[in-house]
This record gives structure tokens, sequence and C-alpha cells, in this order.
């Protein structure tokens, strides 16, 4: 783990260095400044030279950095960032009710995240809005434009593994997006900050920073979506709109179906609290098949300290006899872990199915 | 080259079939060190596809493939180090420069940044591209793509290279210079090179050997000489013989020759027919088994006839290529 935490540094030094020096004399100052460092895998050698892996990932990451539509996509996120600041500051100078309940200035920063004074949403509906969006754009094109482009069977005919090809592109993109993405939490921090003049908890801050952590990964999962898209759609164009109908069917369509599929299974009169139940606990699982609504629900129970349960049946006992406190990050944290489990498993589960299809593929040029 | 030679790439029965599609249908070949191989068959006679399994990129259904001793399909890893391969439209990074090409296709072989550049730089140079080496290869046009896959290919030191279809879409001037390099690039560095191609003209210029690739099957394999003689019916020598008159006793004594098989008249073009006459040399075409050239001079003069041309014709490529390629053009590849 700390070996490829050491290579990730290290890579990023390369491309920033690269990026602010120019292409020729960046590279040989990286070179050098990597040279010391000890590599079995090219020992003997006096230069080091990065496994292909790392090159192809440097490579897409300079490549995606680079390109128009990671600069427009920039420009429409940070824009919708500081909309949602405004917003929330405006409504937060104009004393909106807070959270309910005696924890109204408890988590005051918090709301920096979720308030809005109604003329633009708040940044959590931002942020899953858009996260699919980028997922999808930046992935979308991944294989099928170097295959249509001839660069495909190029790279592929050098001693470069095929599932490193299909890695470097996942990794180059989940790369930029935690970039991003954790980039736009801490400037919208750092505004609230300025503007509110309230600092955050220690608390406040892991509950953020684990935030941006479940986004990251939902986005990975878009991302994931999308270069499996790309590895089965030979046209770009199909791959990008096979990827945003997706996203509107999870958006739009999904809670509309379970809602179908819910009244049609509604038990009629029912009998026993069991039935009831099961019935509920299987609508639930339905809802939480999309991973929009997992990432809607981890997020909100992080951001709302006071949600103390995501179970929407409670009986009235426990409703009635349950405390009105917030939870403790631990709490929350442990309320959340299957929804993060669930939003991996289900990325590992595309990145397998993309993985498969493009290891039986065959590698021509073009055609 | 001499058939003593270390064979590099073997192919032993080697059968690819998509379905019930046989593409390459038990194909053995060897290529040896050093020379030039062309690999010559029309569209969709299986060649991209035996050089996929050469580098490992397809399976092959049943049969072997080694390629510096190695098996490609089992070590692709190892070949891939040794064997440089350009593939047919070969593709660049397009808003990349040149020289970024390089260093990239460098790099993705261990070779560390700096010597990375310092190769790049030089193999352009050797290509001719040097004063482009930081232009963006968008702007590039065909012929320098193509030169620039050259050293995309020959940046890792192979010891193999494999070009497809290297000649494809490039002006007549721009082949020629293609293949002078490539054949210098083999000469001095010692390369072994198979390049597939179905310009035969371009294929008879600087291959050592060839093979004759027809849907699949390997149906002749050598050098001119060899082609000729291994195809049935095929006379080693024929003459192109313009003389006038022409009389039918001529045409009968040069038909008595020894070794002559036999003398064609050829239909006069158009243009010259319209401007000659009556008095326009007639065009004889004679085949026959050995050299008689000499004689067949000797009997137009003798007869009072005057000789205004008198070529040997080579039995070329051209006339298998049409024997045994026509018709297949319909077999279009596969995927």
């Amino acid at each position: 783990m700390s070996a490829w935490a050491e290579k990730l540094r290290e890579l990023m030094r390369g491309v920033f260095r690269r990026q602010a020096g120019g292409a020729g004399g960046g590279e040989s100052a990286a070179a050098r400044e990597t040279g010391p460092a000890a590599d079995s895998e090219s020992a003997g050698a006096s230069e080091r030279a990065l496994s292909p892996f790392w090159v192809m990932v440097q490579k897409e990451f300079g490549d995606h950095v680079r390109s128009w539509r990671f600069i427009i996509l920039l420009a429409i996120i940070t824009l919708a960032c500081i909309g949602s600041i405004y917003a929330a500051v405006t409504a937060l100078r104009e004393g909106v009710p807070l959270l309910s309940g005696d924890a109204e200035n408890e988590y005051l920063f918090l709301s920096m995240f979720t308030v809005s004074d109604g003329t633009l949403p708040n940044f959590l509906t931002f942020l899953s809005f858009l996260a699919p969006l980028i997922g999808v754009a930046l992935g979308f094109d991944a294989v099928n434009a170097e295959r249509n482009k001839g660069t495909l069977s190029r790279v592929l005919s050098q001693p470069v593994y095929r599932d490193d090809f299909l890695n470097a592109k996942f990794v180059a993109g989940l790369l930029l997006i935690a970039v991003v993405i954790f980039s736009l939490g801490f400037l919208v921090m750092g505004m609230g900050l300025l503007t509110i003049g309230y600092p955050p908890t220690p608390e406040e801050f892991f509950r953020i920073l684990l935030v941006l952590f479940i986004t990251t990964v939902y986005v990975g999962l878009w991302l994931n979506l999308s270069i499996f898209f790309s590895v089965r759609f030979r046209q770009a164009a199909t791959s990008a709109l096979a990827g945003i109908a997706v996203w509107i069917f999870f958006l739009v369509f999904y809670d509309m179906i379970v809602n179908l599929i819910g009244t049609a299974l509604a038990p009629v009169n029912a009998v026993s609290i069991k039935e009831v139940q099961s019935y509920a606990n299987l609508i639930m699982f339905l809802t939480r098949i999309s991973p929009a609504e997992l990432f809607r629900e981890a997020a909100s129970t992080l951001l709302f300290p006071d949600v103390r349960t995501l179970n929407p049946f409670v009986t009235q006992d426990q409703a009635y006899l349950a405390i009105s406190a917030p939870l403790s990050f631990g709490q929350s944290t442990l309320l959340v872990w299957p929804h993060i489990v669930a939003l991996i498993a289900e990325t590992a589960l595309v990145f397998a199915a993309s993985y498969v299809l493009f290891m039986r593929q065959e590698i021509r040029s073009r055609h | 080259m001499s058939q003593t030679a270390e064979p590099v790439i073997v192919l032993k029965n080697l059968v690819k079939q998509y379905g019930d599609f046989t593409a390459v249908d038990s194909l053995s070949l060897v290529v040896y060190k050093g020379e030039i191989f062309g690999l010559l068959g029309p569209n969709g006679a299986g060649k991209t596809t035996t050089i996929l399994m050469m580098l490992g990129l397809t399976e092959p259904t049943s049969g072997e493939v080694r390629v510096c001793g190695i098996n490609s399909t089992r070590n692709p890893m190892q070949v891939k180090r040794k064997v440089g391969y350009m593939p047919d439209d070969v593709g660049f990074y397009e808003d990349r420069t040149a020289l970024d090409n390089l260093i990239y296709t460098a790099r993705l072989n261990r070779i560390p940044p700096k010597e990375a550049e310092a190769r790049a730089r030089e193999l352009l140079e050797r290509v001719g591209l040097a004063a482009a080496a930081d232009k963006r290869v968008g702007t590039f046009s065909r012929g320098m793509r193509q030169r620039l896959g050259l050293a995309d290919v020959l940046i890792k030191r192979p010891e193999v290279i494999i070009l497809d279809e290297p000649t494809l879409g490039i002006d007549p001037e721009g082949v020629r210079e293609l293949l002078a390099l490539i054949r210098d690039l083999s000469r001095k560095e010692k390369l072994t090179v198979l390049l597939s191609s179905h310009h035969l003209h371009q294929v008879q210029q600087i291959c050592d050997r060839v093979g004759l690739f027809v849907r699949g099957r390997l149906i002749a394999c050598g050098n001119i000489d060899d082609l000729s003689s291994q195809l049935e019916g095929a006379p080693a020598h024929r003459l192109e013989l313009e003389a006038a008159p022409v009389s039918e006793a001529l045409i009968s004594q040069i038909s008595g020759l020894e070794g002559v098989l036999s003398v064609e008249r050829k239909e006069p073009d158009r243009l010259a027919a319209a401007v000659g006459g009556d008095a326009a040399p007639v065009t004889l075409i004679v085949s026959s088994n050995s050299d008689v050239t000499a004689e067949i001079a000797r009997l137009v003069t003798a007869s009072g006839s005057s000789l205004y041309g008198l070529r040997p014709h080579r039995y070329g490529l051209d006339d298998i290529y049409h024997r045994y390629f026509e018709g297949s053009e319909t077999h279009e590849r596969v995927g």
C-alpha cells in the first residue's frame, strides 16, 4: 500500500512538473528527481523507467487535463459550486430554519452544503446531478476512440498487458475525479469559511471528507459504466448516448418503476406485521439497487447528523421512544457503511464486465 | 539470403477460424534472419490475421507460431519486446507532437525518459521528419505518418519488424522513398522484415522472398524464379517482339525454334493503330523454356523484316497475381 502511494506521489510530481516546465525540460527534470529511487524492476538501469502502466496513466491524465471537454466540465461544475454557495449563504443570512430541534447551531457549517434560498439547488443536489455527467464525459470514448484512431493496436503491440490498458484508463479518470471533487469540496468550505466566518468542528470536517470520498466512488461508478460502453460500442456517440440514457433512467424513471412494482405487489389486507415488513424491505431493496439512491442516502445521512435511521419502517414505539439527538460521526458512518460497500461493489461489477468484454475482443485497426 | 540462416519466424500448420469461416488455413512458413519477406495477397486473404497471431494479439484455432524461438500464443509479452509492428493505417495521438508519440512508445517499452527522447530525435532524423518533430501529428500527411510509423516501430530496437500494408495510400514517390528506407534499414541493422501488401510491384522491388497468400492458403513461396517454376504451366521466359512486316512464314519459323512454346500476335493499341496504318510494326509475344532472344533477332533480320524492338519480358508477379487472385476480391475479410 505504501509502495503504491509512493508511486502515486511520483506520478503526480511528474505530471505537474511537466505542465509547469514545458514538454522536454520537464521530462528530464522528473527523471533526474526520481533517479535515485530504488526500483526492483529496472535494477541496473541508471535512470528510472516507470512501468508501462504508470506511463499510460500519466499520459491519460495529461490528455484529460488538456482536453476541452475537461475544461468545459470544470467550468460548469465551478459555476454550479459558486451558485450553490451563494444560495446557501443568502439562505443562512436570512435565517432559514436550520436543522431541526436543538441542533440548530451545532451544525451550521454542514448546512452550507444542504440549504438553499430557493433560487438554486443546494450543493448536494448539484453534485448528485452533475456527478454522473462527469463520469460519463470522461469515459465514453476511452476505448473506442483509440480503436477508431488506430492507436489501440499500436499500443497493444508494445509489451503492455491488455488489462493494464483498461486499468490505466480507469485509474487516470478516477485520479482526476478525486482531484476535482476534493478541490471543489475544499473550495466550498473555504468560501463558506470566509463568508459566514464560522469554522467547522473536526467532526463536521470529517463528515464532509467522507461525503467527498463517497462522491468520488459514485463518479467512479459512472466512469466505469461509460468505459464499459466505450468497449461495447464502436461509435463514441452511441456510447455517450448509452451512458446518458442510463443516467436519465436512474434519475427519472427508476423511482417510477419501483413505485409501479410497489403498487402491484402491495399486500391487499395486511394480516401480520411480518408481511408488511417484508414488503417494505423488498421495496427498499429495489430502490437501493439504484446507485443514485445509494449516493443520495449516504450523502444526506452524513450531512444531516440527526438522521437516525434509513429504515422507512419504524414502529410507533421506536419513533416515540427515540431520543431526538444528532448521531456522532462514527454512528453516521456505520449507518451508511453498507451504502459505501454497495457502491464499490457495483463499481467492481461494471469493471469486471468491461474487463471480460475487452479481453475477448479482437484487436484490429480501425475496421 | 542463404537458406541455412537461422529461422526467425516459424509458422506450423496455423489455422484460424471465425465460426464457419476459415481465415487462415494450415499455413506453414519460415522467415529467416535478415531477409525481407513479402506476404502478398488480395484483401481478405488473411494477411492481417496471420500477423496478429504472430504478435499474440489473436489466438490461433490450432497450430503454432514461434517468433525468435518464442511461442507467440503463450508468451506474447516476450515476443512484443522483440517485434516492432506497424498496423495498416497506423494511428497516432493526433493532438500530440511526433516526438511525444515516439517517446510514449519508447516509455511503454521501459526506456527511461532521457534515452527515449534521444532515440526519438535520432529516428526522426533518420526517417526525414526532424523538421516536423515538434508538430502535431494531426497536421501530417499520409506519407509522413507512414514514416513516423516506421520510426515508431524502430524505437524499441526490435529484432523483427512487421509492416502491415506499409505503402497503402501513399503517392508513388512516397512509396519509393519508404521502400528505400525499409531496405536501407534492413541492411544496416540486420533486421528481419516481414511486410504484407497487395501491391505486387512494390513487393517485387525490395523483397528477398515473397509468399503468395490467397484465401488463407499459401500457394507459392520463394523468389520470383522459384515462384515461376512453382506455378504450374508458367513459362520461364517471354519476349515482346516488334517487327514490320510480319508474315505468317516468319511466325512459323519462330515457332519452330527449339524451346519456343507459343507465339501470339498482340492486338495493337488503338492509339498506335490510328497513327501507323498498315506499315505499323506488329507486336508478337513469344513464350519459351529457354532464352531465345538472340536467335529470334537473327531470324527477323534474315527474313528481311525490320526489327523495331525486342524486350525480354520476365514472367512477372503480375501474371501470377492475376491468375490466382482473380475472383477472390469478392471475399471481404470478416470483422
